[in-house]
């Protein structure tokens, strides 16, 4: 009776999200994994501008960015959505690691600060999301809590996911270790940063968005 | 010196989801180690992290995570019922979740077969296998 009335409830939902115009997509994943190199390669593409700065240190993203109405083409079918990228969601943030990177103490410590209230902020938003983009570094391990409790949260809300392997230009690159990881999901590898493989994402989301 | 304090299910089994994550992040911030029988709903993981960020502070910076389960395809509708009943009146107890203080755990890595957790005093290995 139960499955009857998640079922019905499910498809429900499904018409209703297939019928909205724009369809809000967020990008999620751990820290570093290539979200903002992703969403600036979308905006590249599509608008022509750029999304958010990147950089090698980790949450550079520390605030929710939505880019409005972007009108996406693949094989004669269009699809529109708002794009969300939204800050690495990790377990541990600790300022002493910015030191790292040559920061003075209070700037690293004003970082960690604004760094824990965006992940709290990429978890919040969760619940807003038509469909969501795992952007992983392939390079990486992808059996982290994070990510499976990431794409958990995701399923239990019936909310759409493609996995992005990202950074398959290098190396390192294992894009069978995800699709191991995650055999239930679609996994697209892709290169943010060079655009290997986009045109392939970019068929994916058709997918993901139920067009 | 490492603490690794065991937490039976029974333990948060009457606790709401709240008290159960505060249960938990008290001991891991006592610096200890947790390991808890079963695992915690995908939804309190969600607040367990949310909660945890908004704790982390020049002391307490974060924890790791672990959870070690077994990888079971329950196929047909009986198995899937059976193990629903089971969860419902009693709780996911299968496998064990690892949550230990990220000044003391420097990273938890899991494939499907083995955990090891590599603590930064002395960076000791530790491996359980499933």
């Amino acid at each position: 009776m139960i499955g009857f009335f998640k079922s019905f409830l499910n498809k429900f939902v499904l018409d209703l999200f297939k019928r909205k115009k724009h369809i809000k997509l967020g990008l999620y994943g751990p820290p570093n994994g290539g979200k903002t190199t992703l969403a600036n390669r979308v905006c590249q593409d599509w608008l022509g501008e750029d999304m958010g700065s990147v950089s090698n240190v980790a949450h550079e993203t520390r605030e929710i960015q939505i880019k409005e109405q972007i009108n996406i083409k693949s094989n004669g079918k269009e699809l529109s959505f708002n794009l969300v990228d939204t800050p690495g969601i990790a377990t541990r943030i600790d300022y002493e690691e910015f030191l790292k990177f040559g920061m003075k103490e209070k700037q690293a410590k004003a970082r960690a600060k604004e760094a824990t209230k965006g992940v709290i902020d990429s978890v919040k938003w969760l619940d807003n999301m038509d469909a969501v983009v795992v952007v992983l570094d392939s390079t990486k391990d992808p059996y982290s809590q994070v990510n499976i409790t990431i794409i958990g949260n995701l399923a239990a809300r019936n909310i759409p996911v493609l996995i992005a392997a990202n950074k398959v230009d290098l190396k390192k690159s294992k894009i069978k270790k995800i699709e191991e990881a995650f055999p239930q999901y679609d996994v697209v590898g892709v290169s943010a940063k060079y655009g290997n493989n986009v045109d392939n994402f970019y068929g994916a989301l058709f997918k993901i968005a139920g067009k | 010196m490492v603490t690794l304090q065991f937490i039976p299910y029974n333990d948060i089994e009457a606790l709401s989801s709240a008290k159960r994550i505060q249960k938990l992040l008290n001991v891991v911030k006592d610096n200890k180690i947790v390991l808890l029988q079963g695992r915690l709903k995908k939804e309190e993981e969600k607040d367990l992290i949310e909660i945890t960020m908004e704790e982390i502070d020049e002391k307490f910076k974060g924890i790791e995570l672990s959870v070690i389960y077994p990888n079971k395809n329950y196929k047909t509708f009986a198995e899937k019922f059976k193990k629903g009943v089971y969860e419902f009146l009693l709780g996911d107890r299968t496998g064990m979740t690892i949550i230990g203080p990220a000044t003391v755990v420097k990273e938890i890595k899991k494939d499907p077969n083995k955990i090891e957790l590599f603590t930064k005093e002395g960076k000791t290995k530790r491996r359980k296998k499933r």
